[in-house]
């Protein structure tokens, strides 16, 4: 098989487009789950805000506006064929896309070059780059911006084998039950489950990828995903912590074999504007 | 019935708000969020002057996206209010009467409401294009080197918030939660 040349400005165009998409328009899947909640919702006061969730989101689409003013911090997922070669310096590339889908979008700039001497970048960069090597010549990128109010919810535990999978529901409810309102609910939940401590964090964010209307392909992990789901409902935190059955909208796994002593589980959490778009050069 | 409020928002009017109350805001607000706030308590420490008339004021926890043309403001809902709860107390205490917001407050910043007469609103989180409609006029009055984290003052009308907690520490998020699962219990 002959090697494929792209260009790295081509990603640069790529990811550019997919922040400013992304951020201004939410997925079919999202806008339907928020839509079928609104449906079945209840609660006055529950159903009141989901009705202003919906008219956010038909405003952001009408004027090509961010949805959330939280914009994100750019994680920028590369699936790249083992058959490409990329001319140009890659992470350069993803990075300059980020920088001019954050201008020419009108973004906000939200990333601080050092965590403890707190200067903004002003551009938003650098991304949160995930490289997967794959079979093929192709490159697919998605972009996911990701806001930090449901961030800073997201926690991660070493459980015991011996805790099973009783331990992992009550680690994911309980960690969404301390977030309560903070991270912007009806929220959607990734959960990562197996591998080591950074791959089952790398696995919750993974997961949010997914769309709500797609359960996991292992029927026992489709089966947990439901439960967790019915389970997290029923805590009645509801729309913006205020009562009511819609505190997430989806509850996605993603798993990975482990060590024999260890069960690692990540939850990483997203708020109702949970955005990803996708591109395949 | 939606509860009209004008500012500024003295004592006496933040005192007759009740958590659950839904309020349409007018008038002049600030916004601040983590930064800003670290700046304005320094000012109070060293005993100098605030860049805004803190007494009977609102500040709205919001970072907006930068405006199009044409726009007043970009996209602009609540940011999560907990990482302000350092130094809302200290706000509290030279007059500031309300802040919007989104997520839990610490028991300090509650005792600070109680003593002093502050309510803290929510405003919708994730909704910010939505807001942005009410926002009819920003402009930055303090701190333009933090970039988006700059002090703005906003002139809204009708700016839709629930009051969370008020005057007296009742508090929306337990009582809306707990007679939510009360009513489930019943039914």
């Amino acid at each position: 098989m002959s090697v494929r040349e792209i260009n790295s400005s081509l990603i640069t165009e790529a990811v550019k487009k997919l922040c400013i998409e992304a951020n201004c328009h939410l997925s079919c899947d999202i806008k339907n789950c928020i839509k079928a909640s609104y449906e079945k919702e209840d609660w006055p006061q529950a159903k009141e805000i989901l009705e202003r969730i919906i008219e956010n989101f038909e405003i952001s689409d009408k004027r090509d506006q961010p949805v959330c003013q939280d914009t994100g911090v750019a994680c920028v997922f590369l699936s790249i064929g083992q058959e490409v070669h990329i001319v140009g310096n890659l992470e350069d590339a993803v990075n300059e896309g980020v920088r001019q889908g954050y201008g020419e979008g009108y973004l906000r700039k939200s990333v601080v070059r050092d965590p403890l001497n707190r200067v903004n970048t002003g551009d938003n960069t650098p991304a949160m780059i995930y490289y997967d090597i794959v079979p093929g010549d192709k490159i697919e990128i998605t972009v996911a911006p990701k806001g930090f109010g449901s961030e800073n919810m997201s926690k991660i535990a070493m459980l015991r084998p011996s805790d099973g999978v009783e331990g992992v529901i009550d680690f994911v409810c309980r960690t969404v039950e301390e977030a309560g309102p903070n991270p912007c609910p009806p929220i959607v939940v990734g959960v990562g489950i197996g591998g080591t401590f950074d791959k089952a964090a790398y696995l919750a964010k993974k997961a949010l990828l997914r769309p709500v209307d797609v359960p996991n392909e292992d029927p026992y992990y489709a089966e947990l995903e439901a439960k967790l789901l019915e389970k997290i409902n029923s805590l009645g935190i509801g729309p913006q912590g205020f009562g009511g059955k819609t505190t997430a909208l989806a509850v996605n796994i993603e798993k990975f074999p482990t060590h024999i002593a260890g069960l690692p589980v990540a939850v990483n959490i997203n708020c109702h504007v949970t955005r990803h778009k996708s591109e395949v050069i | 019935m939606e509860i009209k409020i004008q500012t500024p928002l003295t004592v006496s009017d933040a005192r007759a708000l009740k958590a659950g109350d839904s309020c349409l805001i007018s008038g002049v607000i600030y916004t601040a969020r983590d930064a800003a706030h670290k700046r304005l308590c320094e000012l109070v420490a060293k005993g100098e002057e605030l860049p805004f008339d803190i007494k009977d004021s609102i500040i709205y926890f919001v970072c907006p996206t930068p405006a199009k043309p044409g726009q007043a403001i970009g996209s602009a809902g609540p940011t999560t209010s907990y990482r302000m709860d350092a130094y809302s107390p200290t706000l509290i205490s030279q007059g500031l009467t309300g802040m919007i917001g989104k997520g839990k407050r610490g028991p300090e910043v509650i005792d600070a409401m109680k003593e002093h007469g502050a309510v803290y609103f929510g405003a919708i989180g994730g909704c910010g294009a939505l807001l942005s409609n009410c926002i009819k006029k920003a402009e930055i009055v303090a701190y333009e080197d933090l970039g988006a984290e700059a002090v703005r003052r906003l002139e809204v009308v009708d700016f839709p918030a629930i009051v969370i907690i008020d005057s007296y520490g009742n508090n929306l998020y337990e009582t809306g939660r707990a007679s939510y699962l009360e009513k489930c219990k019943n039914s």
